[in-house]
């Protein structure tokens, strides 16, 4: 797994939250953080694809990350933000709830994924930190982007 | 200038040298007694090993050297150059190639053994002169001392001739090669030989002789370009966002100042794109030391000529057309040209001809690779693919020869009777036909059985920024249709949106001129399902994919633009529908439609096969308006009038609001794809009385050369095809005659009278 190792075992993660989940992402892999922004829906295209959206004059695909983790849509009115992030197969942006901060965690807070994690989370959390107060789940970006026209039958 | 520097600069040099010793090769070897020629081979290679051996890369040094050995034996004449040699010799380019990659790569030579070569090479040398026949034979013809070792000889007169030729190209000494004039026709070895002497050390002499040339050109890093070319594609968007706006205002100065960036915006767009044009002679260098391999292998005799070799194309698109060129010349090679005792026996010269040509022509690139060996048999195609379950034997035999060679593009097809391991490894050519296809491309194959094939390949000049037509979808999101794609707009209103569409077999049909278009619905295209569709008006965008026509039904057509084409993210890459994306005026993402992609979807190149459109109808007769089906627009004049136009003098049909129509002192004009362009209302010339009535105002779009008048009707009602039989001439002005359209007396307008008399005329809009 990718991580911020510093000498002191600590990595940074970039949080947010998706349908009540606390969720972490590897803090250099994010390239910035944006507002919503509108998008251009692509026809025919896997469902987890939302849209396309404008970034400073770069398109960029917008997955709708609750559809790719297997959770329930937003309501309707609920306007999701941007994290960008850098993957291997370019710039793409996962729409989540709502941004939190950048944490520090302790390599003796890591825990592999429960089993009792839904099957989808599953593949997709590659491990859990226990904070405090809550439970901070691990995203691995490449595996959450890779959802191109391969896992579609069209 | 560090070590690193060096090494790449080392390796920039190398990679331009070994191109040209690959030609250089192929050249000495047709013509062994070319002195300047071997001592430009030598210079090279002895440069190589020089350099090598200073930055400490050894094998490298060691290859070189035993090549160098092998070139100063055969330059003193001491040995003649036979095929062994040349093989031997163009391994020593391969290998040098291999190590500097590895150089570029890790920053050594990789330490691969080569001592077979290198032994190979020392024997060579040391064989004893037993075929110095040759020499002997060569020796009178060149006493004198070797030329290219003093760099105040002959090459040196012929390079200045040249530069003198050349004076006004801006490229620098290494390019020179490519800004040299082709004259038609003739072939490479007589072109070569002059380029050839520009290799090596005889460049650097030229550098030394004609420093302007050299001081006038420098080299750029493609990437810097890249990011220019982005930074002017942003410009064209920021531009056309600032043009959409100024629509509505009225500031002068503001205006003015607009126009001047629009000017500005275009012209340094034209600029940045012509840095990333390349002759296409940068890729078919590579093809004569192809060629002369292949030839060896599958024991064929080929020449190679080339014409048009500076005919430039995008950096992108010579990259892109790269291995589907490579592909067909191999092809041509392997199975088109026949062994040289068949040819023989044919009554052909036993040396196959490969040509390859480039031109421009209508904003596109032809590229044709034609071969005069053996031509493919349609006949014989046809049984293969019947054979392999390609298509039918009774669609087989409804095909026409030219549709029955087009086969051998189709997936799963390969003529060639045993797969060699030259051609028919997979790469079939439909693999080629796809490559084109992406950037825009068009191919096409023509055959003649026993005298050769052609291959016609089409491709755009530039795939960055290109010109497209914006039309919206039910979903209302925008979409862009490149240019190239479109043929014509058709708008249905009223009871023709109501009855012109018929179907058969649930494919929609519309008759265009008397024939049946296909069509298809662009929701469904999309599997949106069937939205809820306006009854009273129906836009139909013809286009062409494949030779075959259909109609794309979209809700709205807005306006042609310049747009900047970005690749779509890897998780929309398998959605064949899509060419990519552009980012429009208003800072919102629109998707720009593969035109082939959605017919193929949509199946109508499979159902259209047969059915091809004749576009011919309408133009065909257009010169002779009597005795002769000819189609005519019928349009409402005023209050009654039922007129017509000869449609080859409509441009398009338009529909202006009335508040955008202003007044240029006595004239209506319209400000209408960036121009100016003047409205003659015909119900003002034909009965007195202005149009009235309704927000919008119908115009047929009349152009003459690059200059276009609008033509504001009442109503357009129809396009007929009709036998023109003027029952009465005419005496009114601007009127042809009467004829009888649809059982009606309907008035033919002279379009030219009408335009020529009008004050418009002085004020054509230049489109």
């Amino acid at each position: 797994m990718m991580t911020t190792a510093t000498p002191s075992g600590t990595a940074q993660y970039a949080t947010f939250y998706l349908d009540g989940l606390y969720l972490g992402i590897e803090v250099l892999s994010v390239q910035e953080v944006i507002r919503h922004q509108p998008l251009t829906p692509v026809p025919l295209a896997p469902p987890v694809v939302r849209g396309l959206i404008n970034l400073r004059g770069q398109i960029v695909t917008a997955v709708d990350l609750r559809a790719r983790l297997g959770l329930p849509p937003q309501p309707d009115d609920a306007l999701p933000m941007n994290v960008v992030v850098r993957t291997t197969d370019g710039v793409v942006s996962l729409l989540v709830d709502e941004i939190d901060d950048v944490v520090e965690v302790h390599a003796g807070q890591f825990e592999s994924p429960p089993d009792t994690i839904r099957r989808r989370l599953d593949t997709l959390v590659t491990g859990v930190y226990k904070l405090p107060r809550k439970l901070l789940l691990i995203l691995d970006v490449e595996r959450t982007v890779a959802c191109g026209a391969s896992t579609h039958v069209s | 200038m560090n070590e690193n520097e060096i090494v790449r600069e080392f390796l920039v040099e190398s990679a331009e040298n070994l191109d040209q010793l690959d030609q250089a090769f192929v050249q000495l070897e047709k013509d062994p007694h070319d002195r300047t020629n071997l001592a430009g081979i030598f210079r090279t290679i002895h440069t190589i090993k020089g350099t090598s051996g200073f930055l400490g890369f050894g094998t490298l040094e060691r290859v070189a050297h035993a090549g160098e050995n092998l070139l100063s034996l055969l330059r003193e004449g001491t040995l003649a150059l036979d095929a062994p040699m040349t093989s031997a010799l163009l391994r020593v380019v391969d290998a040098t190639r291999r190590m500097l990659t590895h150089v570029e790569a890790t920053g050594s030579d990789g330490g691969e053994d080569y001592s077979s070569l290198i032994a190979e090479l020392e024997r060579l040398a040391t064989r004893t002169p037993d075929t110095s026949a040759v020499v002997a034979e060569a020796a009178p013809d060149a006493p004198v001392p070797l030329p290219a070792l003093e760099p105040a000889n002959p090459p040196i007169a012929v390079l200045q001739t040249a530069a003198d030729v050349d004076a006004p190209a801006p490229q620098g000494a290494a390019s020179l090669q490519v800004t040299q004039a082709d004259e038609a026709g003739t072939t490479v070895p007589n072109r070569r030989s002059g380029q050839d002497r520009r290799s090596g050390d005889d460049r650097r002499a030229q550098d030394e002789k004609a420093p302007a040339a050299a001081d006038s050109s420098l080299r750029i890093d493609v990437g810097l370009l890249d990011r220019l070319m982005n930074l002017v594609g942003e410009l064209v968007l920021a531009r056309n966002q600032i043009l959409q706006y100024t629509a509505t205002q009225t500031d002068s100065a503001f205006v003015s100042a607009t126009q001047r960036l629009n000017l500005v915006t275009s012209e340094l767009q034209e600029g940045v794109m012509k840095t990333r044009m390349q002759p296409i002679g940068n890729i078919w260098t590579k093809f004569p030391r192809i060629v002369r391999d292949l030839a060896v292998q599958c024991g064929r005799e080929v020449r190679i000529e080339m014409e048009g070799r500076d005919t430039e194309l995008d950096k992108t698109i010579i990259e892109a057309i790269k291995d589907p060129l490579t592909h067909i010349v191999r092809n041509s090679v392997d199975h088109g040209i026949e062994p040289p005792d068949e040819r023989a026996a044919k009554g052909k010269p036993r040396e196959g001809v490969l040509s390859l040509r480039a031109f421009h022509e209508g904003g596109q690139i032809n590229i044709e690779i034609a071969d005069d060996g053996a031509g493919i048999d349609p006949e014989k195609v046809k049984r293969k693919a019947v054979s392999r379950g390609i298509i039918a034997s009774e669609q087989a035999a409804r095909l026409g020869d030219h549709e029955a060679t087009r086969l051998v593009f189709l997936p799963g097809f390969s003529t060639a009777e045993k797969i060699s391991n030259i051609s028919g490894r997979g790469v079939g050519m439909d693999v080629v036909k796809t490559n084109i296809e992406k950037i825009g491309g068009q191919v096409d194959i023509h055959s003649v059985v026993g005298s050769g094939t052609t291959l016609k390949i089409k491709i755009p000049l530039t795939l960055a920024i290109i010109p497209a037509l914006i039309v919206a979808g039910a979903d209302g999101e925008r979409y862009a249709i490149p240019q190239v794609s479109l043929l014509e707009l058709v708008r249905l209103e009223g009871t023709q949106a109501r009855t012109g569409i018929e179907s058969i077999q649930g494919t929609p049909f519309y008759r265009l001129r008397g024939n049946l278009l296909p069509l298809v619905y662009l929701d469904e295209a999309f599997e949106r399902g069937t939205a809820q569709r306006d009854p009273e008006v129906v836009n139909i965008v013809v286009l062409k994919a494949d030779d075959r026509q259909f109609g794309l039904i979209v809700d709205a057509i807005h306006d042609t633009e310049e747009i900047v084409v970005k690749p779509l993210g890897k998780q929309l890459k398998g959605i064949a529908t899509f060419a990519g994306a552009t980012i429009m005026g208003d800072g919102r993402v629109a998707l720009i439609l593969d035109v082939m992609g959605i017919a193929q979807r949509a199946h109508v190149i499979s159902e259209a096969r047969d059915r091809r459109i004749s576009e011919g109808d309408a133009g065909d007769h257009a010169g002779d308006p009597q005795h002769d089906l000819q189609a005519l627009l019928v349009c409402r004049v005023g209050d009654a009038d039922r007129m017509a136009i000869p449609l080859n003098r409509v441009a398009r049909l338009e529909e202006f609001p009335t508040t955008s129509i202003e007044r240029s002192g006595s004239q209506d004009v319209v400000q209408y794809r960036g121009v100016i362009m003047p409205l003659i209302d015909l119900s003002t010339v034909f009965t007195g009385r202005p149009t009235q009535g309704g927000d919008l105002r119908q115009v047929v779009v009349h152009g003459e050369g690059d200059r276009s008048v609008g033509l504001v009707v009442g109503q357009i009602l129809d396009i007929v095809n009709e036998r023109i039989d003027i029952q009465r001439r005419s005496t009114r002005h601007g009127v042809l005659g009467s004829v009888v359209i649809q059982q009606r007396v309907t008035d033919l307008i002279d379009v030219a009278a009408v335009v020529g008399t009008s004050s418009a005329s002085d004020t054509w809009a230049a489109a």
